[in-house]
């Protein structure tokens, strides 16, 4: 992970506004992060957090108007994605970067047999034949462990099952070798045994074809699985950036360190579980200071008054958190709390 | 924890059967069923936790719902408090609906959405006649504290609340009857971590003081593990596995339980599971395969299991299984 590779993917301070009758939504609101070719990103947060948002905006499928990109740059190799026309944005969408969906189901044309649809996708950014473009269909079929893929390429969505739809969206995603893939809960809506098995295919695929994954969920079983590092969302705003082993060895933002500890563990037995009281301040309305604050045990004046920065920390962990400044004068959590 | 006392048996359910028909093709095709709950038979004791796992469409919902006759059970018995639900009329069955309650998992789709909790819970306390009308008012402000929700919320309507608060009003309207079980179906799938976790805390709490029995079903085995006394693991309708929480966890017999508990993502990279990956996918419930339903995806299937279905034995003490070879496998 050290390794310099050639970044793909550059966020610098976006920040994507819904202006709505109730007011401006700013459900993304300043974030930046880089994603290296052959890296998996995971995007954590709960519902509400701004990771779809993020998602969305980098291909510029938010819904215009209410939805804006209202400021920042998305440089994919250098160019920047805000400010792309849009026939040049079709162009990149589905070719260079390529997205699947939660719910194949709806992700799908009911009518249209499925290996059709993926030569559709093919035929849109490359020049190939009917013909042509439909057998490499199939290979693409056949690529993501579908079996007799012939026969399945004919068939409509509705003929096959909840795993195999989503193995054909991420058919669909790769057939035009895109350089960024991103996952959007891509097994959110899956058993965990068929989750298992598209999370080890989006492994195998990206270590042969050697893409950069951001995959966005709200799952930290499915982070420690496949990510590399992990950005954490909390009300539009990256909390913690850290790299995966980190994240899980020495959490550092209260929130996280919360979310981690409401979790359920398979191999350990409590009574009660940690919970991190109240709700996310709503996002019409943020706080001028951390947005955690509110829900924060620790919150001190400061908290309340200002809003921290990404503070980078000796290994390496970025963390929104004035504890982790020098200015803080409170006590520092300690384990116990969180037990 | 429990304490190992004497268990008294309160939920029976004795080969239970629940075949739904299919379209036919061709009105001269005999009818075809899903057989989506076949012949299952297990006891709910008083006071525990029993949970019901399995992937979509292995019939932990509809298990939960032919209790309750809510859907009406093709064959076999539930008994509670010595009388068979199946036998009972409609008229019967909901004098006995005070006793046994349902949350389910989308909170906004099971509360009216035109009316306020008030109307919510004082229906559900007259229909039940659970509490004399004069006290109504108290006692729906004694629910509202217990779910920790502020009393105001009783002129609100649904919409005004968030997704961990609507599942608060479902409790809170569950417990305005007095129930002895409750099927909690789904019960925080829909959640955020950080809000199933307070409901969970929240169940466990109201179970510890009102003495509830809960037949949990659920597709999340980190929670199973989490709230459960007993957990019963099921597959294309039929039980493959039933036994105390610490056993199935630490000891599952069946490959296919074996199988589902190594899927579930590890919460620390560090650990690294022996993952026994399942080849395809669940066949279709229309029509399973023949004998051991879980042979064509089964990794230690031999001919035996193609033909002769498994029954479910008592392999260690208050563990079942259903597997012909569980005793190889265990070792």
């Amino acid at each position: 992970m050290t390794e310099l590779n050639e970044i793909l993917l550059e966020v610098k301070d976006l920040k994507t506004h819904f202006h709505t009758k109730h007011g401006v939504s700013k459900a993304v609101d300043g974030i930046d992060f880089t994603l290296r070719k052959g890296e998996t990103l995971g995007i954590v947060g709960e519902s509400g957090c701004g990771k779809s948002i993020t998602s969305l905006s980098i291909l510029r499928l938010i819904p215009s108007p209410p939805g804006k990109i209202a400021g920042g740059q998305i440089l994919y190799k250098g160019r920047d994605l805000v400010t792309l026309p849009d026939n040049e944005m079709r162009k990149i969408r589905g070719n260079d970067i390529s997205m699947i969906f939660q719910e194949p189901m709806t992700s799908l044309n009911p009518v249209i047999p499925v290996g059709e649809q993926i030569a559709e996708a093919i035929r849109l950014h490359q020049k190939m034949s009917k013909k042509e473009a439909r057998l490499k269909a199939v290979d693409m079929l056949k690529l993501v462990g579908i079996p007799s893929p012939e026969k399945r390429a004919k068939q409509e969505p509705f003929q096959l099952s909840g795993g195999m739809r989503q193995r054909v969206m991420i058919a669909m995603a790769l057939s035009c070798n895109p350089e960024v893939l991103i996952a959007d809960e891509p097994t959110t809506a899956l058993d965990v045994t068929i989750q298992a098995q598209i999370l080890e295919l989006i492994k195998e695929l990206q270590a042969r074809l050697g893409m950069g994954v951001m995959m966005i969920t709200h799952d930290l079983g499915v982070v420690a699985e496949t990510c590399d590092t992990v950005a954490v969302m909390y009300a539009g705003n990256i909390v913690e950036h850290a790299s995966t082993q980190n994240l899980f060895d020495d959490p550092k933002h209260p929130y996280t360190r919360g979310l981690l500890a409401s979790l359920p563990k398979i191999d350990e037995d409590r009574d009660e579980l940690y919970t991190i009281e109240g709700s996310v301040p709503s996002a019409y309305n943020m706080p001028v200071g951390c947005r955690f604050a509110s829900r924060c045990e620790f919150a001190q004046a400061v908290c309340l008054e200002k809003k921290p920065d990404l503070i980078e920390q000796s290994d390496g962990t970025k963390v929104r958190c004035w504890m982790y400044s020098d200015e803080w004068a409170g006590a520092k959590p300690t384990e116990e709390v969180f037990n | 924890m429990k304490i190992a006392e004497e268990k008294k048996v309160l939920l029976e359910v004795a080969n239970l059967k629940q075949y739904f028909s299919v379209k036919k093709d061709s009105i001269f095709k005999p009818k075809t069923y899903v057989k989506a709950v076949d012949d299952i038979s297990f006891v709910v004791n008083e006071g525990e936790t029993l949970s019901i796992v399995g992937e979509s469409g292995c019939g932990k919902s509809t298990t939960g719902r032919s209790i309750l006759k809510l859907d009406e059970p093709t064959g076999g018995k539930v008994i509670y408090a010595g009388r068979n639900l199946v036998d009972l009329s409609r008229k019967e069955m909901r004098d006995l609906r005070g006793d046994l309650q349902v949350i389910f998992q989308d909170p906004f789709a099971s509360l009216n959405p035109r009316q306020t909790i008030k109307q919510i819970l004082t229906e559900a306390m007259t229909i039940q006649q659970s509490v004399p009308k004069p006290l109504q008012k108290d006692r729906m402000a004694e629910l509202l504290n217990l779910v920790g929700l502020p009393t105001e919320a009783l002129n609100r309507y649904p919409h005004e609340f968030s997704g961990g608060q609507r599942q608060r009003i479902g409790i809170a309207r569950a417990l305005a009857v007095d129930p002895k079980l409750i099927i909690c179906d789904e019960a925080v799938s829909a959640l955020d971590v950080s809000i199933q976790a307070q409901i969970l805390n929240l169940l466990k709490k109201l179970q510890k003081q009102f003495q509830l029995t809960f037949l949990f079903i659920s597709h999340d085995l980190s929670v199973v593990r989490h709230i459960s006394d007993r957990v019963m693991v099921m597959y294309l309708g039929k039980i493959v596995e039933i036994s105390d929480k610490k056993d199935l966890f630490d000891n599952p017999l069946h490959p296919y339980t074996k199988a589902l508990l190594s899927s579930i993502p590890a919460t620390n990279p560090s650990i690294k599971n022996e993952r026994i990956l399942l080849k395809g996918d669940v066949p279709s419930p229309i029509n399973p395969p023949s004998g051991c339903r879980f042979h064509t995806r089964c990794p230690f299937a031999a001919d035996r299991c193609k033909t002769e279905e498994p029954a479910l034995r008592e392999l260690e003490p208050d563990h079942f299984v259903s597997c012909h070879f569980a005793e190889e496998l265990a070792q």
